[in-house]
């Protein structure tokens, strides 16, 4: 939800039109929680994801569930830590990174979202990176602007991994 | 303030309407639209208005009755069953000739239903609800700009007319967030008291008298009427459309708030394979575009209506074209929300195999 937040806000602030779209129902509390995110150069009609471009998946039931939906030609990231699973089609890019064995090295497996937030920015990067630094500064604010520094830290390490060892199947 | 802010659309709409100068809030927590409500009860405090979580709908809505007798701008927003149970309030502040906005976040239904996006509750504020002969101007906004911007027409319209406005949305655009701006701020210190609101005699000789009862048949007949022509008057000024790609168009798909949105996508991908498709968006549903929609007749091959609810929209589409095209219609319940390719599949099934 979070790195959903971050890459509309980001968008906005390049001037781009954004819309994220959250699941609100039961799922907030776990399982398949999810957003759907549209960052585009003209106005957004539809602001559904039936056909994403790309996912970030975090856990099984979503690999589950998002896998398939990719859009041919997209790209799928996805938290190997957590996700021991295979994706099985040749028609998109899967990218595996063990991002909250990533995190927890950093501090903390709550950076999980930021490290594949990196890996997103350095695939397909809809938006800069110093519009996503910026729109940190303004979701942790006060007592959590201490955090500012780790998160970024999260997200270089998602852009390095890509850069150096990522085990990306297309 | 000008600058665009990233904001939810239960919260971007709560602050449209202090920005279109709404003082008063009263209301009870439903979901898809609590923070409506949250926010109010944050923000009515910082700009001297006034928040009360009231112990239920019913109470919500008399105490915004209340408020709209004293002549100021007051709004109450819930989602589906919390609107059914302020319909017997909708009736007497109809009854009584006073203003007031109410925004309906519509879930699924019937009943308790689910928070899933839905339009289930068209008849509702369209043609009923409560009981008599009344009725309310229902603005359906298709995007957060458009609910915020929406909210100062609401009630300039509700002062003007003295009447309820709604405003119905859904859970989609409650909870998604996109940027806004709130492009308009109406300087409350402006606002002038009515001269029929009940705030005291302050020296003048006769009483003001609020009430939606009369017990003599000649003079309801009479109020009735009065009624009937001022509604008369909202359908012969207020009705609003967009006609999004129509110069051209051969087809037309009819649908309003949420589903108009998504079906934009559709007509772009009808205009990639070369069909000639475009959009009709009634921003008001009462007063329906009649007249709008009717002057495409013998002027397109046909049109789909498209809705999160069973053939509700479609009745009033029906009414307006009767035989004069093909009319087809898709719909969904239950809180699904088709996608821009599952409604192109219906269009195209329904109005070009075949033809």
């Amino acid at each position: 939800m979070l790195v959903g937040e971050l890459l509309a806000h980001a968008g906005m602030d390049e001037g781009k039109e954004v819309t994220w779209l959250p699941s609100y129902g039961p799922e907030q509390r776990g399982g398949t929680a999810n957003c759907a995110v549209v960052v585009a150069d003209e106005p957004i009609a539809s602001p559904l994801l039936t056909e994403p471009q790309s996912a970030i998946v975090f856990n099984r039931q979503s690999f589950d569930k998002f896998a398939p939906l990719v859009a041919k030609g997209g790209l799928l990231i996805v938290d190997s830590t957590l996700v021991e699973s295979r994706c099985d089609r040749s028609d998109i890019e899967t990218v595996y990174i063990p991002a909250t064995d990533i995190a927890s090295e950093l501090g903390n497996s709550k950076f999980t979202n930021m490290v594949l937030l990196g890996v997103y920015l350095s695939k397909v990067g809809p938006v800069r990176l110093d519009s996503v630094f910026g729109a940190l500064e303004v979701y942790l604010t006060g007592k959590k602007s201490s955090l500012i520094e780790v998160n970024r830290r999260a997200i270089q390490a998602g852009i390095d991994y890509v850069m150096t060892k990522s085990d990306s199947v297309g | 303030m000008s600058e665009k802010v990233l904001m939810k659309g239960a919260e971007a709409l709560a602050e449209g309407a202090i920005r279109a100068g709404c003082r008063y809030y009263f209301g009870y927590p439903i979901t898809p639209q609590n923070e409506t409500p949250e926010y109010m009860s944050r923000r009515m405090p910082e700009v001297g208005g006034r928040f009360v979580q009231a112990e239920s709908e019913i109470a919500s809505i008399n105490m915004v009755y209340g408020a709209a007798c004293a002549g100021v701008r007051v709004m109450t927003s819930s989602s589906s069953p919390g609107i059914s149970l302020m319909q017997e309030g909708i009736s007497y502040i109809s009854g009584s000739n006073v203003p007031c906005v109410v925004m309906n976040v519509m879930r699924g239904g019937p009943g308790l239903g689910n928070i899933a996006p839905a339009q289930a509750d068209y008849f509702q504020a369209v043609k009923g609800g409560g009981n008599g002969d009344h009725r309310r101007i229902v603005l359906a906004p298709s995007s957060i700009q458009e609910g915020v911007d929406l909210f100062v027409d609401a009630f300039d319209l509700a002062e003007k007319y003295r009447m309820v406005v709604m405003i119905i949305t859904d859970g989609l655009i409650g909870q998604m967030m996109e940027p806004v701006e709130f492009k308009t701020t109406v300087d409350v210190s402006t606002l002038v008291t009515p001269e029929w609101a009940t705030t005291g005699r302050h020296g003048r000789t006769h009483p003001n008298i609020i009430t939606s009862l009369t017990l003599d048949a000649a003079g309801l007949e009479k109020w009735n009427l009065a009624l009937q022509r001022k509604y008369a008057d909202v359908e012969a000024a207020e009705s609003r459309l967009e006609e999004y790609l129509m110069d051209d168009a051969d087809y037309a798909i009819i649908a309003y708030g949420i589903m108009a949105r998504i079906a934009k996508t559709t007509v772009k991908l009808a205009r990639e394979k070369g069909i000639r498709l475009g959009l009709l968006r009634p921003i008001t549903v009462w007063p329906f575009p009649r007249k709008q929609i009717q002057s495409y007749a013998g002027r397109l091959k046909g049109s789909l209506t498209v809705e999160l609810a069973y053939r509700q929209l479609f009745e009033d589409v029906q009414l307006t074209l009767c035989d004069r095209m093909p009319l087809g219609w898709y719909g969904r319940g239950g809180g699904v929300v088709p996608g821009p390719r599952e409604i192109l599949q219906a269009f195209e099934e329904q109005l070009l195999k075949g033809r």
